[in-house]
């Protein structure tokens, strides 16, 4: 368990931070940029001193103002993987990789070097300094560089944000692995939707130096109090599925969900796998009828849950509606559709979602042991 | 190469130890001297400063001077050394090499803290992160990172010891063999008649033994630049 209460005068605003979280998995935390997230980090590392307040992690007191408790950070156990990967020029990938595992006690080694080369695919780069690699190459050697610290936690500030398109694709699936195959709990900063959906177990909102919500994602996405933050223009669904089956004459895969089931272009993932899907609130739209002769391949039953935004307000052009199609469905659609529909709330309506329209990017694999956890969270009705 | 004459030879090899060792031992005292004015804050750093420059801008005469009178073997820093030590500084190439070292202080000081400054100090927090102490960071990232600038200030300061003439020759004087550096012996020949030639001779190595430090100065830092990965 993480538990953090902590105050801090920053130059705009007065960080006031309170959250505890799982120490297990990935715990997100999503904020917009000067937010306060990488200061939250900074003081779980120790290099960020709290005006007040305390730290604990796992019961294990890193720092207690009142009791006068500040563990520096080299002795706080915490790998930090930093937005620029922060190598050191002046020593090769291995010195680099072997800096922190040098200092921790041998017995306290968890974590197997030629393991987590093998896994980050830096072997070809050991010898190599630092300004001979690529910005991707950089955050694998950085990342593997706190891993083998062994640490008890793993924060990461912006891993990806520092990366182009194609290199962040690259890391990605990395952090996936490292997660899986290591076992150790993260912290995740981040401003990306994406990043968030194909990774975290638990998000944590940070708005102006304040934990505006905590919970695991689905819940936090579907509420409509927290979209000023979860991001209007981006607004968009996350809805936990299991893969059901694979049409090969179609090359399509089966995504069964909690409403029912959607039909998406072929996954590489076995039968029984379980994911996360992203839908965005504006590759939705409605019918009051069930539509036929349409090209779409995803129409699904639900009611109009909850209206987003005001109905007469003649500066708003969209309205987003949330719709229960046995998980919170997020819909975009104009206020003139919504009038010309005649919807309410309660409206029996037929949500249709073009399969291509899924976004592959944000379908993330998630561990088999949160399968009941995901199918209840998204089961319940959200307020 | 022209041959040396014994005189010669007694000037440069006593200019090149006396440079040595005011560099050698003021390098540590440098090193600490910059890191504080790089990184602590600390009332009266100002006054500090100032003083840490002092030699550059007092006439060297005036250094010469305070430091016959603090070290000379009537001086009170002076006689405690004599007796608990029974060593004198006054009078002795040890005593240049003081001379040397204060005036040479303030260019070490300069380019050890610019360097230190351009430490990218997120390399020390990550190293801290890593599970290394203060001084294991130190050690281990700052110094290193900082090498550049510490040749730099090692050769700066060994030049600039080598051409120092008014305060050694106020605190030591000008003895031959023991005093008696290039810029003092070159002093000396001006000030003798038909001494021109043998000046010249003076300038001459002087002028070949600064280049060659330069030019060391430039292909060491080069070296170590590639060492710790700057782009050069």
């Amino acid at each position: 368990m993480i538990r953090i209460d902590v105050t801090r005068k920053l130059a705009h605003f007065k960080l006031d931070a309170t959250f505890e979280a799982d120490s297990a998995g990935i715990t997100a935390l999503f904020g917009r940029s000067g937010a306060g997230k990488t200061s939250i980090v900074n003081m779980l590392a120790g290099l960020l001193r709290p005006d007040s307040g305390c730290i604990e992690i796992d019961g294990r007191v890193l720092f207690d103002h009142k009791a006068g408790i500040n563990l520096p950070p080299h002795k706080r156990r915490l790998g930090y993987v930093f937005q620029e990967s922060r190598l050191f020029p002046h020593y090769t990938v291995r010195g680099n990789l072997t800096y922190g595992m040098n200092r921790r006690d041998e017995a306290a080694r968890k974590i197997d070097f030629d393991t987590v080369v093998d896994v980050l695919g830096i072997g070809h780069l050991l010898e190599r300094r630092p300004r001979a690699l690529s910005g991707g190459e950089k955050q694998r050697v950085a990342l593997g560089r706190a891993l083998l610290t062994s640490p008890e936690l793993l924060l990461m500030d912006e891993p990806l944000a520092s990366l182009d398109a194609p290199r962040k694709q690259e890391v990605l699936p990395l952090i996936e692995a490292l997660r899986d195959r290591f076992n150790v709990p993260i912290v995740y900063v981040t401003h990306s939707m994406d990043e968030i959906v194909r990774l975290a177990d638990t998000l944590v909102l940070i708005d102006e130096g304040k934990v505006a919500a905590v919970g695991p994602i689905e819940e936090l996405t579907s509420r409509l109090d927290l979209r000023p933050l979860t991001g209007r223009y981006e607004a968009g669904s996350v809805i936990a599925a299991r893969i059901a089956g694979h049409d090969s004459e179609y090359a399509l895969s089966l995504l069964e969900f909690a409403g029912g089931t959607f039909r998406v272009p072929r996954i590489d993932l076995p039968v029984g796998a379980r994911l996360r899907v992203r839908i965005r609130a504006r590759d939705v739209s409605l019918a009051v009828k069930r539509p036929e002769g349409f090209s779409d391949l995803n129409v699904i039953p639900g009611t109009v849950e909850q209206i987003g935004g005001s109905v007469e307000d003649a500066s708003a052009p969209d309205l987003d509606l949330r719709l229960d199609i046995g998980s919170p469905l997020w819909v975009r659609i104009s206020r003139r559709a919504f009038h010309d529909l005649g919807l309410a709330e309660g409206s029996s309506v037929f949500a249709v979602i073009k399969g291509t329209s899924i976004d592959r990017l944000s379908l993330s694999r998630l561990k088999t042991g949160d399968e009941q956890s995901d199918l209840t969270n998204q089961q319940g009705t959200p307020t | 190469m022209i041959d040396l004459s014994p005189a010669e030879i007694e000037a440069l090899g006593l200019s090149l130890r006396i440079a040595f060792w005011a560099t050698l031992c003021s390098l540590p005292p440098g090193i600490a001297v910059a890191w504080l004015l790089a990184r602590r804050d600390f009332p009266g750093k100002a006054m500090f400063d100032a003083l840490v420059h002092l030699p550059l801008v007092v006439p060297p005469v005036v250094v010469g001077y305070v430091l016959l009178v603090v070290l000379g073997r009537t001086g009170p820093v002076g006689r405690w050394l004599f007796e608990t030590f029974g060593l004198t500084l006054g009078f002795s190439w040890r005593g240049a090499a003081v001379a040397a070292a204060v005036m040479a202080f303030p260019l070490m000081v300069r380019a050890i803290r610019l360097s230190l400054e351009a430490v990218d100090q997120r390399l020390e927090d990550a190293a801290r992160t890593l599970g290394a102490g203060p001084v294991s960071v130190f050690l281990t990232v700052t110094l290193p990172l900082t090498a550049p600038g510490l040749v730099a200030g090692a050769i700066l300061g060994f030049a600039r010891s080598l051409g120092e003439f008014g305060a050694t020759i106020t605190f030591v004087s000008n003895i031959p063999g023991e005093t008696r550096t290039l810029p003092i012996a070159l002093y000396t020949f001006t000030q003798t008649p038909d001494g021109e030639m043998a000046a010249l001779r003076l300038v001459l190595i002087s002028a070949a033994v600064a280049f060659a430090a330069l030019a060391a100065s430039e292909i060491i830092a080069r070296r170590v630049r590639q060492r710790i990965g700057a782009a050069s």
